[in-house]
């Protein structure tokens, strides 16, 4: 088993530093951050001491070696707009998108399982025809569509909820969350209501699908002509069995709804990871975009092998392998 | 959800939106600006939205007013005592929100920090680098010896904040951020800053000047159009800035909400390749064939292509009346612009005619370019001048990118004809025509900005003798001349001059400014109070 | 062999005459919600495919538009009264029943086309790596962690920053983008299968590889996958329409029904509700057709929920 997540972490690194290289040219590629940054009014010679001051004068495999350097010294770099060290201003706005995305989590999950086991159970009743052509729906409209409706109908038409931002926030563990108190809770529904959407919709169709396959099965069978009640087996062994792909998917998608708040983020003026990498990658700050992404890719791999991890756990065919 | 939609007219909304404005929050502002701030450290990042965040903080020795005309600011009087030598005469009594003393140290010390802020990826020290040295006369009294006669320099200095020699020897980037170092002379004290958030602030009580009305300010950045409309709608902020064409009918027909618009220093036009005479990249002749020649670098051609554009029709249309269709860089009040030079009537025969003189009878292929991100309905505009173009014979394709890429590319010289826009920081000609027309040359700073590499000789002598001239009179004669020269050369093609355009509860007004810059100290409540 | 795994389970259900293609097509028919999307389906196809003979105006021609004709409301005859612009003109003048009718051509191919081969490509490295497994699944997997770990609009930001904007690279960055999630939930799907006694008795028959993975794991595989197939051609088209929103995807000359929502999307406060309002309808019915499809497909092709 330790072997295996050494092996896991080892590749990881190898991951991680394939990404840098990546977005190192693909940024490079893409234009010169100081044509963007610096002033209308500033002349060549300016320019040049920008470029300079940036250490853009280098070239491309030198920036790259002094990026990793300094990396592995666990410096990624300053921001070319802030003048602060990207790792700080990344960490600085990872709660408001942590809360967002588990916010959005929790409700596709609350909303999800109960409304997929329905439906998979009861498969031909009107409701759960109802729940399954609500899912369509769901994965069906564009995020920052349904977000301006959102705010049209609940901030602007009706007065419920605030329109765009975070609500204030409470100091825990050094990081500041607006989840814990009531305003911050009302300036999070929104949001989390326009990213959850689509993952209701997903998490719907995936434990309907499970179910419906889940009641064919010989156990299942087995169980109930044991006489186990109906709701013994619903619960223990139809769910036990769906929550494998469940998880799965939420796993992975935890990770992508981290990274993809993007778009719910500059809808909603909600200030996260998100909205502060469109933001660098319209200026092409490469420090912040590339520290950015390291965290991503870290984020992935955790989660990737937390949900490989708890997929051995709950299905023993699956066994993880030291090959 | 759809049906909905379809009935939420912001007529509808405004019906139901909730009593606005109230006594509770009487002393209170809550404003939502377009633009990020990037720093609060003055000297860090020159941008607009910086500099107007720097101006609630801190303050100038001299100030642009809302009409972009000087006025005093940290320093009461200036002169030239010789043609190389402005004497400053700065204003007594100021303290800083430390409570430490304003003196002529201060202003050696900040002239001294703006170029050397480390990592700036675009200096103020633009503005700076015609002071060769500062001398202190006496503790109210400073000197600023350049090495060529200088007239812009009371004007460059309207963009540099002061900063006190004590608090701020080796301040960083991260101290001014940080709030500790957010210390100036200005109307307003830092409170908090939350980069990409907000910035709260409160009012500076011992303010030498006039003092704001807000005892608290909450300045919010929300980048997307629609969510800031959407916030002043719902009531969650008391003023917007930047409001999108698109709201602007129904805000103008509502009574819930008051407007403040402003004619702006911000020229659209298009640039255009003369770069390459042997053939510009993306034009072809009308069968789409190579030209081994640049029609472009042909005056009658520009002349054609400037006068297809139906400008007035951008204006109504395009930009809902928030724009004044120019022929010159400037408003026709501002200084060294000529009051008489109205944007070209539109003349499609005309326009015809002078392709067939330059040999191009059936006209050519085109692709007009421009960002999609960067001006206001920048790439509706390039679409509404490709119908144009098209009608009288040139087919035009037309190309939105990105700001990145489009910069990009446009410095590569990819590019045949290009939508950009100009500010003028200081308000007066001299600026938009050293760099944007003026010939590319690196050690004299001309050009810089001159991305179509138009050339006039002769307009480059007449600015280079503006330049130098001390005499307002005459400089201001030579700059209209220049101007003159690079317009009937039609060395770039004006569109139209933005309007700027600010929303707020009716129980306010704006003293609006034409630089579009957007700060609590120019909102008050309306007459009323 | 799907078929036949299933066969002890339906003991003479069917006629003898049917073929196992009549057999699928009655099964598909069960569900008239379904046969109701494939006909709106049809019929949109038909649409995109005939829009240049059907369409009252074509909307890339710039000499077509006028901007006097701009912002027009539904019903309004154009400014030469030759037709009627039934769903109104956006900014430039352009009719929308026009817009739309090519707008569905882009967002077809770009979903379509992008689902397809994103589909091909990682369907088949995900049944590879869970087949062979050892280094083969370690390099692809990590390969599909790299590429899901790298956000969507940056991946597509990027590559369209090196290709430029276009139809055919929107569908590339979509392909890139996209091909992982096939690869994983092929390869999660066949990791179960594979020790299934039915591959255990392919081997022993020493059936070439190519033949057990292609005839034996892919068919057991195909529920999850026309799961993930049918919602991935929707999130292909919201995505492109995200993109357009975000100012890359198609160029703004031959917009996409993304680009005609988002370019009406500013409207929709100020009450010009048609600019943003009909494409986002012609978007939802082509999406929801497409899944109402895809949905009935997967209960068909579900070997396990064979009765």
């Amino acid at each position: 088993m330790s072997v295996y997540l050494l092996r896991r972490l080892l590749q990881s690194a190898l991951v991680m530093l394939a990404m840098s290289v990546i977005v190192f040219v693909g940024v490079y590629a893409i234009g010169d951050p100081v044509e963007i940054l610096i002033s209308p009014d500033a002349d060549q010679m300016e320019r040049e001491r920008a470029i300079q001051a940036l250490g853009l004068d280098l070239p491309l495999w030198q920036q790259y070696l002094s990026f990793l350097a300094n990396a592995l010294r666990g410096d990624l770099g300053r921001s070319f707009v802030f003048n602060e060290p990207a790792l700080q201003l990344i960490l600085q706005r990872m709660p408001a998108t942590l809360e967002l995305a588990f916010g959005a989590m929790f409700l596709a999950l609350l909303v999800g399982l109960p409304l997929g086991l329905y439906a998979g159970l009861k498969p031909n009743s009107t409701g759960s025809k109802v729940i399954m052509a609500g899912s369509i729906l769901g994965f069906s409209l564009p995020t920052f569509w349904v977000g301006l409706m959102l705010i049209m109908v609940f901030a602007v038409q009706l007065g419920w909820l605030p329109s765009t931002g975070r609500g204030p926030t409470v100091e825990v563990l050094g990081l500041r969350w607006s989840f814990l108190t009531w305003d911050g809770l009302r300036h999070l529904a929104m949001p989390a209501l326009n990213l959850a959407l689509f993952k209701i919709s997903l998490v719907i169709r995936l434990t309907r699908a499970g179910v419906r396959e889940t009641m064919l099965m010989d156990y299942v069978k087995f169980a109930r002509a044991k006489g186990l009640t109906n709701n013994r087996v619903t619960y223990v062994h139809v769910f036990k069995n769906i929550l494998i792909p469940v998880v799965t998917v939420v796993g992975l998608e935890l990770g992508s709804t981290i990274a993809f708040s993007v778009v719910t983020e500059s809808v909603f003026a909600w200030p996260g990871m998100g909205k502060l990498i469109i933001d660098s990658i319209n200026v092409l700050d490469r420090p912040v975009i590339v520290a950015y992404l390291m965290i991503i890719v870290l984020m992935f791999i955790t989660i990737n092998l937390v949900v490989d991890l708890a997929y051995s756990a709950l299905d023993p065919r699956v066994r993880l392998e030291n090959k | 959800m759809i049906r909905r939609a379809r009935a939420a007219t912001v007529a509808a909304v405004l019906a139901l939106t909730p009593g606005l404005a109230g006594a509770a929050w009487a002393q209170n502002l809550t404003m939502a600006v377009g633009a990020q701030v990037t720093s609060l450290d003055p000297h860090y990042h020159a941008l607009s939205p910086n500099f107007a965040v720097a101006t609630m903080l801190f303050d100038t020795l001299t100030r642009l007013d809302e009409n972009a005309r000087l006025q005093p600011g940290l320093a009461e009087s200036w002169k030239p005592v010789e043609p190389t030598i402005w004497e400053f005469k700065l204003r007594p009594g100021v303290k800083f929100h430390n409570g430490n003393d304003f003196a002529a140290e201060d202003v050696a010390f900040t002239v001294d920090r703006v170029p050397n802020v480390p990592n700036s990826p675009s200096s103020y020290g633009i503005y700076t680098r015609a002071i060769e040295r500062v001398e202190l006369v006496d503790p109210l009294t400073v000197r600023f010896h350049t090495r060529a006669p200088y007239p812009l320099l009371p004007t460059d200095l309207a963009q540099v904040a002061m900063l006190d020699r004590q608090t701020h020897e080796n301040a960083t980037t991260e101290g001014f951020n940080a709030g500790t170092l957010a210390i100036g002379t200005g109307p307003f004290r830092y409170v908090s800053f939350r980069s990409g958030d907000r910035l709260e602030l409160q009012r500076n009580d011992d303010y030498w000047g006039e003092k704001p009305h807000w005892e608290k300010v909450s300045y919010r950045i929300l980048a997307n159009d629609a969510s800031r409309t959407a916030a002043l709608l719902a009531g969650d902020v008391d003023f917007i800035d930047q409001v999108p064409t698109s709201d602007l009918n129904n805000l103008r027909r509502s009574d819930r909400v008051h407007l403040a618009e402003r004619d702006g220093l911000r020229i659209i036009f298009l640039a255009l390749d003369h770069q390459h005479p042997e053939g510009s990249p993306l034009i072809t002749d009308a069968q789409g064939r190579k030209l081994s020649v640049n029609p472009l670098r042909d005056m009658r051609v520009r002349r054609a292509l400037s006068l297809a554009i139906d400008r007035p029709a951008i204006a109504a249309r395009v930009m809902e009346g928030t724009a004044k269709p120019s022929g010159q860089f400037l408003p026709t009040s501002a200084f060294g612009a000529i009051p008489d030079l109205e944007a070209p009537a539109t003349d499609a025969e005309a326009a015809k005619k002078l392709l067939a003189e330059a040999g191009y009878p059936d006209g050519f292929r085109i692709t007009l370019s421009g960002p999609n991100d960067r001006y206001i309905n920048d790439s509706r505009i390039i679409q509404a001048i490709g119908q144009m173009w098209t009608r009288i014979g040139v087919r035009t394709t037309v190309d939105a990118q990105p700001w990145t890429t489009f910069v990009a590319r446009a410095g590569r010289f990819e590019l045949s004809a290009f939508l950009v826009g100009w500010s003028s920081s200081s308000g007066e000609a001299s600026n938009p025509l050293r760099s944007l027309v003026a010939t590319y040359d690196r050690d004299k700073g001309f050009g810089t900005s001159n991305r179509g590499r138009y050339s006039n000789p002769a307009m480059d002598a007449k600015l280079e003798e503006a330049l130098r001239e001390l005499d307002d009179g005459r400089r201001e004669a030579l700059l209209r001349d220049a101007t003159r020269m690079a317009m009937e050369d039609v060395g770039i093609i004006p569109i139209h001059l933005q309007k700027n355009v600010w929303a707020m509860r009716p129980t306010l007004t704006h003293n609006s400014r034409t630089d579009e810059l957007t700060r609590a100290q120019d909102v008050r409540p309306a007459a009323s109070n | 062999m799907s078929t036949t795994t299933a066969a002890p389970d339906t003991p003479a259900a069917a006629p003898k005459a049917e073929t196992p293609w009549r057999r699928f097509a009655a099964e598909f028919a069960e569900s008239k919600l379904a046969l109701l999307g494939l006909g709106v389906f049809v019929l949109i196809a038909l649409i995109a495919i005939f829009a240049p003979w059907l369409a009252p105006q074509n909307p890339y021609d710039l000499a077509q538009l006028d901007i006097m004709d701009g912002r027009l409301e539904p019903g309004t005859r154009n400014g030469m009264d030759t037709f009627t612009y039934w769903l109104g003109t956006d900014d430039q003048g352009r009719d929308m029943l026009s817009g739309i009718m090519y707008g569905l051509r882009i967002s077809l191919l770009v979903g379509a086309g992008s689902a397809i081969i994103a589909c091909a490509v990682g369907a088949s490295l995900g049944l590879l790596a869970a087949y062979a497994g050892g280094r083969t699944d370690t390099v692809i997997m990590r390969l599909v962690d790299l590429q899901l770990s790298f956000p969507t609009i940056l991946a597509a930001l990027m590559i369209l920053a090196f290709l430029g904007k276009g139809v055919f690279n929107v569908v590339i960055a979509l392909v890139i983008v996209e091909w992982a999630y096939y690869a994983r939930t092929v390869r999660g799907t066949a990791l179960v299968e594979r020790r299934r006694e039915y591959i255990e008795a392919a081997q022993c028959l020493a059936l070439p590889t190519r033949r057990v993975i292609f005839r034996h794991l892919l068919p057991n595989c195909m529920p999850p996958l026309i799961v993930v197939g049918t919602m991935q051609i929707a999130r292909a088209i919201a995505l492109e329409a995200t993109l357009s929103f975000l100012g890359l995807g198609v160029p703004i000359t031959e917009p996409s029904l993304g680009l005609l929502i988002s370019n009406g999307y500013e409207y929709m406060l100020s009450g010009r509700y048609w600019i943003s309002f009909y494409p986002g309808i012609a978007l939802l019915v082509t999406i929801v057709s497409i899944n109402l499809v895809g949905d009935q497909l997967r209960d068909v092709l579900n070997p396990r929920l064979k009765k």
